[in-house]
């Protein structure tokens, strides 16, 4: 087995499908073509100077903080903020109602806790204090305990899914896995040996 | 509405739908030097710009799941086109506790495009399952006079698979398979261990070329549509030779209203809504191949009332819209520590498993009738949206250590889909609602399903032995179901697995059948019906193999009386 360029591939099984093919269709710039309209839509948000366009300048602020304590950068990787996942986010919540409910009203919420607790609201909260309030709405244990925390269980709880969503979908979040995959192979060279 | 368009061409046929059943229709009939109308309620297909084979989900800004998140309840942004549970315009309607979901797919080759490309054969037992344990009906004819129509269909369209001798799925000619993944050479130790029979799928993916279509590349992601057509899709597969006889007319957007029939009673065409003209045309056809999928061929044949046929065309037995069965279906999944050891590796494969559960208990005496078998996924699969949904709900919290688990825990999961034969039920249909059109003004469905006792236990059934073969494989079963309320033991709702037929049964008495053993209608000789529609069970063997076998053979069948001179 040899990982072969997807090009190389459908060029070959082009020559190959040409005689006698019920083939209607030629592949080989079916992926060149998917590509060439995702630069385009790429080109049109350029990336860096995210315009949001759902959440206000605060509350993007915030879903970004909110975003780098779910999955931060380490060692090994760029974290949830690194891998557009606030931007993806904002956009799926600025065309879904829903979104828009759990996630902007949870983060005034947070707010309001952070505000009752530490008279500031979360971004300019200490470290020390954001971790403080995160300990408290990242557990469903603690809105059993405290049923004040119920709501902020539950937007935590989305937010939480989201970010992990807009991360592993990402490049790097992709990478940091170790995925290895979605190329064109001659053979499938099934499972290697289980290591000891 | 103008006025009505018709078409100055007499066609041979007239078929109605472009999937599995239309598709072969076509390829059959065409082949065969009849004029064909191939009407098909979507639009055209392009391969090379709707099939998103190779994009990564940071390629698009949506990341796969679409405007709002949307298209993850329709299985992600890069699913072929255009299927969904609801189109815009196109409503069904639901009886109250009933919630019948319907997937639909409005393009050419229909379904066929993202399907999941099992394809089974149907045993002997399940053509006369009624004489064995008493429940449904049997069918017209056997498993010997099908067997031919399978062995040309897996020929033609390429199954992969191998030759074991198991009952209940009978062998077929095939295609060799393709090497285990890791995930599931641990459940075919785990199921050794139970007596459980694990052997390799049979999917319609080439592991060979055939027929001018080059062998599978293995990126896994065939329910994205395959621009090298190296799996089945009836687009790709069947439209084309049947248009290079020049004998194929495919008018696409053409959603079908009703069965034209003549003061003979025989069938002379088609009324149809052309969508792009909001007009109604029509076209004339010595005879009509109904292919529309189950619910809507049923549908079409309610709608199609005349003098002559006050209760729906070819239904004077009432039989239309009634014997709906979907698959049952309950799925779980397992956390298995062992594959955290796996070195980091190209786990992709065809676009579906390579291994699966065929019924392995047809020898015993069971708490349900009938059988299931037993899908497999997960593993090191391509990451995306949802991936981690029921990690973040065991483990919680946040940050490095969230970030770890993920990367600890990805690719350890294995997820199980028991998929089982239902069993028809009066209280189970599909009928027009008295109420609602749709935007073409066409009487829409109304669905009425109920699972009955013998379903429930059999996905208690599936749920046990998921967790017996999580654990006799070292892992830990990680899903927990309710045991009352409106889907005990994770059965999930009518019409979800997509596998719903039987609108239109096939049997030998046409007091209680629709048409008889070559697809045809009872009552009005130049109709056939060759979808899911005529299927008389709906054996734990997804149903599209059987589709398309029924299809070539009910085509030969018309192919010959029409050359004896029995068609109008």
């Amino acid at each position: 087995m040899s990982g072969i360029s997807r090009r190389d591939v459908l060029r070959n099984l082009a020559v190959g499908a040409a005689g006698g093919s019920v083939l209607k269709m030629i592949p080989a710039e079916a992926a060149e073509l998917a590509h060439e309209l995702i630069d385009k839509e790429k080109a049109s948000s350029p990336g860096g100077r995210y315009t949001p366009k759902y959440f206000s300048g605060h509350q993007f602020e915030t879903l970004s903080q909110l975003c780098a304590m779910i999955i931060p950068k380490d060692e090994v990787s760029g974290g949830a903020m690194e891998a557009g996942a606030p931007e993806f986010i904002d956009l799926l919540s600025s065309e879904n109602e829903e979104f828009q409910g759990t996630l902007g009203g949870g983060m005034m919420w947070l707010d309001n806790l952070c505000t009752d607790r530490y008279e500031r609201t979360f971004v300019d909260c200490t470290r020390t204090q954001q971790t403080e309030v995160l300990d408290l709405i990242a557990y469903k244990k603690n809105a059993q305990a405290d049923p004040l925390l119920s709501q902020g269980v539950a937007f935590f709880a989305k937010l939480r899914a989201m970010t992990c969503d807009g991360f592993y979908t990402s490049k790097i979040g992709i990478e940091d896995l170790k995925y290895i995959g979605n190329t064109a192979l001659a053979e499938f060279p099934g499972c290697p040996p289980l290591p000891e | 509405m103008t006025q009505v368009v018709r078409s100055p061409k007499k066609f041979d046929v007239c078929v109605i739908g472009s999937g599995a059943g239309g598709g072969m229709a076509a390829k059959i009939l065409t082949e065969g030097g009849l004029s064909v109308a191939l009407l098909e309620a979507g639009g055209p297909l392009n391969p090379e710009k709707d099939y998103q084979m190779f994009v990564w989900p940071y390629d698009v800004p949506h990341r796969g799941v679409g405007v709002g998140g949307r298209a993850a309840d329709n299985f992600g942004e890069f699913l072929a086109p255009n299927g969904a549970w609801q189109i815009a315009g196109e409503p069904y309607t639901s009886t109250a506790g009933s919630n019948f979901q319907w997937f639909r797919s409005r393009i050419v080759g229909g379904r066929t495009n993202h399907w999941g490309r099992i394809a089974l054969r149907f045993a002997p037992v399940d053509f006369r399952s009624k004489t064995r344990d008493g429940l449904g009906e049997d069918w017209p004819i056997s498993y010997d006079d099908l067997s031919p129509y399978y062995d040309k269909v897996e020929s033609y369209i390429g199954v992969f698979g191998t030759r074991e001798n198991v009952p209940s799925a009978p062998d077929g000619i095939f295609l060799p398979p393709p090497k285990p993944r890791c995930s599931e050479l641990l459940v075919k130790k785990a199921c050794e261990k139970l007596n459980v029979t694990c052997i390799p799928a049979r999917l319609a993916i080439l592991t060979k070329p055939l027929n001018g279509r080059p062998a599978c590349h293995y990126c896994a992601q065939c329910g994205r549509g395959c621009t090298t057509a190296s799996n089945f899709s009836s687009s790709q597969v069947l439209i084309p030779p049947a248009m290079a006889t020049r004998k194929l007319s495919l008018i696409t957007n053409a959603m079908a209203r009703e069965i034209l029939v003549g003061r003979d009673g025989q069938a002379t065409g088609v009324s149809y809504i052309d969508k792009v003209t909001r007009t109604e045309k029509r076209i004339s056809a010595r005879a009509v191949v109904v292919a529309a999928s189950a619910c809507e061929s049923a549908r079409l044949l309610l709608n199609s009332k005349s003098a002559l046929f006050p209760n729906g065309l070819a239904n004077s037995s009432g039989q239309v819209g009634r014997n709906l069965t979907d698959s049952v279906g309950s799925d779980g999944e397992g956390y298995f520590p062992a594959l955290e050891k796996m070195p980091p590796h190209n786990h992709d494969g065809t676009g579906g498993m390579h291994m699966y559960i065929p019924w392995w208990k047809f020898d015993r005496q069971n708490e349900f009738p009938r059988g299931y078998h037993i899908e497999i996924g997960g593993g090191r699969e391509m990451p995306e949206a949802g991936m981690f949904d029921d990690l973040c709900k065991e483990v919680e919290g946040y940050g490095a250590s969230l970030k770890a688990t993920c990367r600890k825990r990805y690719g350890t999961t294995i997820g199980f889909a028991g998929r089982g034969e239902m069993i028809t039920n009066p209280d189970t249909f599909c009928e027009i609602d008295p109420d609602t059109v749709d935007q073409w003004g066409i009487p829409v469905l109304r669905f009425h399903f109920k699972w009955s006792e013998y379903e429930l236990r059999q996905a208690r059934d599936m749920q046990e032995t998921f967790q017996a073969i999580v654990e006799a494989g070292g892992g830990q079963y990680a899903t927990k179901t309710q045991v009352h309320g409106a889907y005990p033991f994770g059965i999930q709702p009518g019409g979800k697995i997509i596998h719903e037929v039987g609108t239109a049964r096939m049997g030998s008495d046409p007091r209680t059948s629709v048409l008889n053993g070559y697809c045809q209608a009872h009552d009005v000789k130049n109709v056939f019906v060759t979808d899911g529609a005529p299927l008389v069970t709906n054996p734990d063997k997804n149903p599209t193999l059987t589709i398309m076998a029924l299809a070539w053979r009910a085509s030969e069948f018309l192919l010959d009386e029409a050359k004896k001179g029995n068609i109008p």
